[in-house]
């Protein structure tokens, strides 16, 4: 058995992979694109899967995918410096390897919303796993309803994807809104959080499907506006977040409840989670 | 062209009123225009007119001598402008200017306050639409203290 074989058969071990491009998004945000150093293609990924990056010496980092589903042969993943591990793997220089396990998890619910309309919010680097489904509805234009995305961040400098933001409220039958908490003298967008956003974006609760990811607090809040905008809870889907190590359901350290947040998600759909929301110890 | 009755009756926050009210209320409502960049209210000037934004961004704004004025957030299409017309003292609390061209609908604070304490019943309608938004500012509000995507 070649060393390639053993790869794709054990999970657990990592697969080599080099730095091809190292993106600057926000002064602590890059995006990191990575390429097989054996030429094989495990680029293949569902939008809302995630990856763990080994930074050798350092640690290992589950990290959701950012890029494009359908380009094959890299793997893009943006990341938040904001501790050693995080800091070691944005500081790879191109040339630098990395070691990768994965895809893992259960992604984004793109099938079930085909012939609907695609609601995305997101909240600062929550943008980043929802990615994938924007590129993939874009794509695919014709087998979806109307794409409407709503993000939040702290500041105009926080923003991910600014370039690609403009471009994708170009595009037709596509929404795009952000806004900022903390607004300067140069920003002209809205100010106020991701939730205020809501009353401008033209809804059709009955046909659309939701896809939210940020930080838990900023998903509890958009839930309630979603409800209370006439979507169901079946409709709802969030990206979850809890400290991941083996990425398929062995170790346990991400257990929510009944669940592995690595396996059995790390996106659900709010009426199967709602209930875990509300336990102070999960 | 849309009149100022129908905007006003078509408007969600106005649904529920009365024919008599809604008469009333656009009795006392006039069209407005913001160039970008002008101020529609000051903090500390008398508080005597509210506004619906048909279109445009205003952003309300902290005031600080020798700093730049920090914005708190904006509104736009369909939100409704000014509460301090209902409250004693009824002065500005908050300085608010179009960022880009605002159209808006003024409705007369003072005349509507008087008609207000004459028919109860306005009153209460009104009182209960702004304290929807009240709280629905508060609850942002209070979202944005919990400056959720900072590093924890």
């Amino acid at each position: 058995m070649n060393m390639s074989a053993a790869i794709q058969l054990d999970p657990m071990l990592p697969a080599p992979y080099v730095v091809r491009q190292v993106t600057k998004e926000t002064p602590d945000t890059f995006t990191l694109t990575l390429e097989s150093s054996q030429g094989n293609d495990g680029s293949r990924f569902e939008p809302g899967q995630f990856s763990m990056l080994w930074v050798f010496g350092v640690g290992e980092l589950p990290i959701s995918i950012s890029g494009d589903p359908a380009e094959h042969g890299r793997l893009t993943y943006t990341v938040r410096s904001v501790g050693q591990a995080t800091h070691a793997l944005v500081s790879r220089e191109v040339g630098c390897g990395i070691g990768v396990r994965g895809p893992f998890g259960r992604g984004w619910p793109i099938e079930q919303a085909r012939g609907r309309d695609v609601i995305v919010v997101a909240g600062g680097i929550g943008l980043a796993p929802l990615r994938p489904v924007i590129y993939h509805v874009l794509r695919n234009r014709k087998q979806y309803g109307r794409l409407v995305i709503l993000y939040g961040a702290r500041s105009p400098g926080e923003l991910l994807y600014r370039r690609e933001l403009a471009a994708w409220a170009r595009q037709p039958d596509t929404q795009v809104l952000t806004s900022v908490d903390y607004g300067g003298l140069r920003w002209h967008g809205h100010v106020g959080v991701v939730t205020t956003l809501f009353k401008y974006a033209r809804l059709q609760p009955s046909r659309s499907v939701a896809m939210i990811c940020g930080p838990e607090i900023m998903m509890r809040f958009v839930t309630r506006e979603l409800e209370n905008n006439g979507l169901q809870r079946q409709d709802i889907y969030l990206s979850m977040e809890r400290n991941m190590k083996c990425g398929i359901g062995f170790c346990g350290h991400c257990q929510y409840g009944p669940h592995f947040i690595c396996k059995d998600g790390p996106v659900f759909p709010f009426n199967v989670i709602r209930p875990l929301m509300d336990k102070y110890e999960l | 062209m849309e009149t100022l009755e129908r905007i006003i009756v078509q408007h969600p926050f106005f649904a529920g009123l009365d024919s008599s009210h809604l008469a009333l209320l656009t009795g006392c409502a006039s069209n407005r225009r913001f160039r970008a960049g002008e101020y529609i209210l000051k903090e500390g000037f008398e508080a005597n007119e509210f506004y619906v934004i048909r279109s445009g961004r205003v952003a309300l704004e902290i005031f600080e001598p020798h700093r730049p004025p920090i914005v708190v957030e904006t509104l736009s299409d369909g939100d409704i402008l000014g509460w301090s017309w209902l409250l004693p003292p009824y002065i500005w609390r908050f300085h608010a200017h179009a960022v880009i061209e605002t159209r808006a609908i003024a409705l007369d604070g003072k005349c509507l306050r008087e008609k207000c304490e004459q028919n109860h019943d306005l009153g209460y309608e009104l009182l209960k639409r702004f304290a929807r938004i009240v709280a629905q500012r508060l609850e942002a509000t209070r979202l944005q203290l919990a400056d959720v995507y900072a590093v924890k």
